[in-house]
């Protein structure tokens, strides 16, 4: 089911690798912050999603036909020395 | 000594010789977590994380947590928590166990690979010898995983412990938070759990008292390549390269390098190495990853180069196949490193290693998993170390050393991935 939203507070766009098949949607309907690499998948730009730019990712995540493409809430500056890091998810049920 | 401590080349420690050496295991159950975090004791995995930060986040989930102990050693030219979990397996279980009633656990999975004989019948030993104890212990049990290179990533056991295959997943959760069947899950490589089970002996003014104050304790290294008794030696932070290589023996040869850390690792000069501290931040500032505490010699009069060939095509055909970038970016980078083994020629070279770096930063942190952030470390720092004699290739279109034999060693190639060899 669509959301066009992407819920309160700061986000950042994950793409889950293994889902990802390079349709290459997401760099369509946001090309500010997604581009292709040389064999078609991915390149999500660094850090925080732009206010601005909310509603556009949440659209590129819907679009997306393998479900790859998250928006998840930043709880903490990513600690990198833990390989187990991640943000916390936005929705469960996504 | 402290991990090693009376621990026999052949055989494991027996739970009678294990308790000779170390004593019985004190219970300080209720300020274990306090002691591991003013030990300063981190992951000995690679990612070196705090130990009790995880500690105190699984502790703090609703769900009752698991204890996962991986001796599995996924890297192949590493064998260090397979040979601690072989031959001192009560220290292991006893930091396992530990860590247990610490945080509230009542299940511990040892995770081992399918295969790894020696540690399967010490670690199914110790728990039939552990049965006689008169204290209660949490249940412990031995799991088998495949013997694949990523299959060794904490997502990809934590898949295969749930009930599916050992492949990594990206989870927006945190292992200690959601981990085996979404309970909080306290993952970490057999020897860190051994030094808890010391820091739960005799407390963290002692693990403190070898090291540096940044690094704290001791560090299970394995000693590869030409050295002349190659194998597990322990070793305090702060140790110069050199005198760690004497607990191996001493080189064997001339070294022309050392690789640090692992086959998705770092290369060293020797000039560099010879210089150098044995720290996480000292090897960080010479541009080496410590990681899973692989030291491999290398030997003058073979070509570097073409080493890292072979590795990074290994590497490349470890791929699980589950993400883009790194099912078409590592045999890329594979390809070109061949190209430079092979002469590429002055006029293609500047090209071919510009490529080479633009596709390292491409794989790298795009996938479920650090195994195309490995390969791309590799990959850059052999530009770097041996920039010198990529152009020696480029201006004679062979060299010298290339006909020498491999030093780092190889599994065969694995199966091609199908279904049934991830679970």
């Amino acid at each position: 089911m669509a959301r066009l939203t992407a819920g309160r507070g700061p986000h950042r766009l994950v793409v889950d690798w293994p889902r990802c098949a390079g349709h290459g949607l997401c760099a369509e309907v946001l090309p500010e912050l997604v581009s292709l690499d040389e064999w078609g998948y991915p390149v999500v730009a660094d850090g925080q999603l732009p206010d601005h730019l909310r509603r556009d990712a949440a659209r590129a995540r819907d679009a997306c036909p393998a479900v790859a493409l998250r928006l998840d809430r930043v709880t903490a500056p990513p600690r990198p020395r833990d390989p187990s890091t991640a943000p916390t998810r936005d929705d469960p049920a996504t | 000594m402290r991990l090693l401590a009376g621990t026999r080349p052949d055989r494991a420690l027996t739970l009678v010789e294990h308790l000779a050496v170390h004593g019985p295991l004190r219970s300080r159950d209720s300020d274990m977590v306090d002691q591991i975090a003013a030990a300063g004791l981190t992951g000995r995995g690679g990612g070196a994380f705090p130990l009790a930060r995880k500690l105190r986040t699984a502790a703090a989930g609703r769900r009752r947590p698991v204890v996962v102990v991986n001796a599995a050693e996924s890297e192949p030219a590493s064998e260090k928590d397979a040979w601690l979990a072989a031959r001192a397996p009560h220290l292991v279980v006893d930091g396992a166990v530990a860590t247990a009633a610490a945080v509230g656990a009542d299940e511990v999975v040892l995770w081992v690979h399918r295969g790894a004989c020696a540690t399967v019948t010490a670690l199914t030993a110790a728990l039939e010898e552990r049965r006689h104890l008169a204290r209660r212990e949490p249940a412990v049990r031995i799991v088998e995983g495949p013997g694949r290179y990523v299959a060794g990533e904490a997502s990809a056991i934590v898949r295969h412990l749930s009930g599916g295959p050992a492949l990594p997943t990206v989870s927006p959760h945190r292992t200690a938070e959601r981990g085996v069947d979404g309970r909080p899950t306290v993952l970490a490589n057999a020897e860190t759990f051994a030094h808890v089970a010391l820091i739960a002996r005799h407390g963290a003014g002692w693990f403190r008292a070898v090291g540096t104050p940044d690094e704290p304790g001791t560090v299970l290294l394995t000693l590869r390549g030409a050295v002349h008794r190659p194998g597990v030696v322990e070793a305090a932070p702060g140790t110069p390269l050199p005198e760690i290589l004497d607990l191996a023996g001493g080189p064997a040869a001339p070294l022309s390098a050392l690789l640090v850390g692992g086959y998705g690792g770092s290369w060293l000069s020797w000039a560099d190495a010879a210089t150098a501290r044995l720290t996480r931040a000292g090897l960080d500032e010479l541009g080496a990853d410590l990681g899973v505490g692989l030291l491999l010699a290398f030997p003058a009069g073979r070509c570097p180069l073409a080493e890292t060939e072979r590795i990074t095509g290994w590497l490349a055909a470890e791929s699980t196949g589950q993400c883009g970038p790194c099912v078409n970016g590592l045999p890329a980078l594979a390809e070109d490193i061949t190209a430079l083994v092979r002469g590429a020629g002055p006029d293609r070279l500047p090209d071919l290693v510009a490529r080479l770096h633009r596709r390292a930063d491409l794989v790298t942190g795009r996938g479920a998993c650090h195994h195309p952030d490995g390969t791309a470390r590799l990959v850059r720092s052999a530009l770097r170390v041996f920039a010198d004699h990529v152009e020696q290739h480029t201006r004679s279109g062979r060299c010298p050393d290339l006909a020498s034999s491999p030093v780092a060693p190889l599994p065969a190639h694995s199966p091609v991935a199908t279904a049934g060899s991830w679970r």
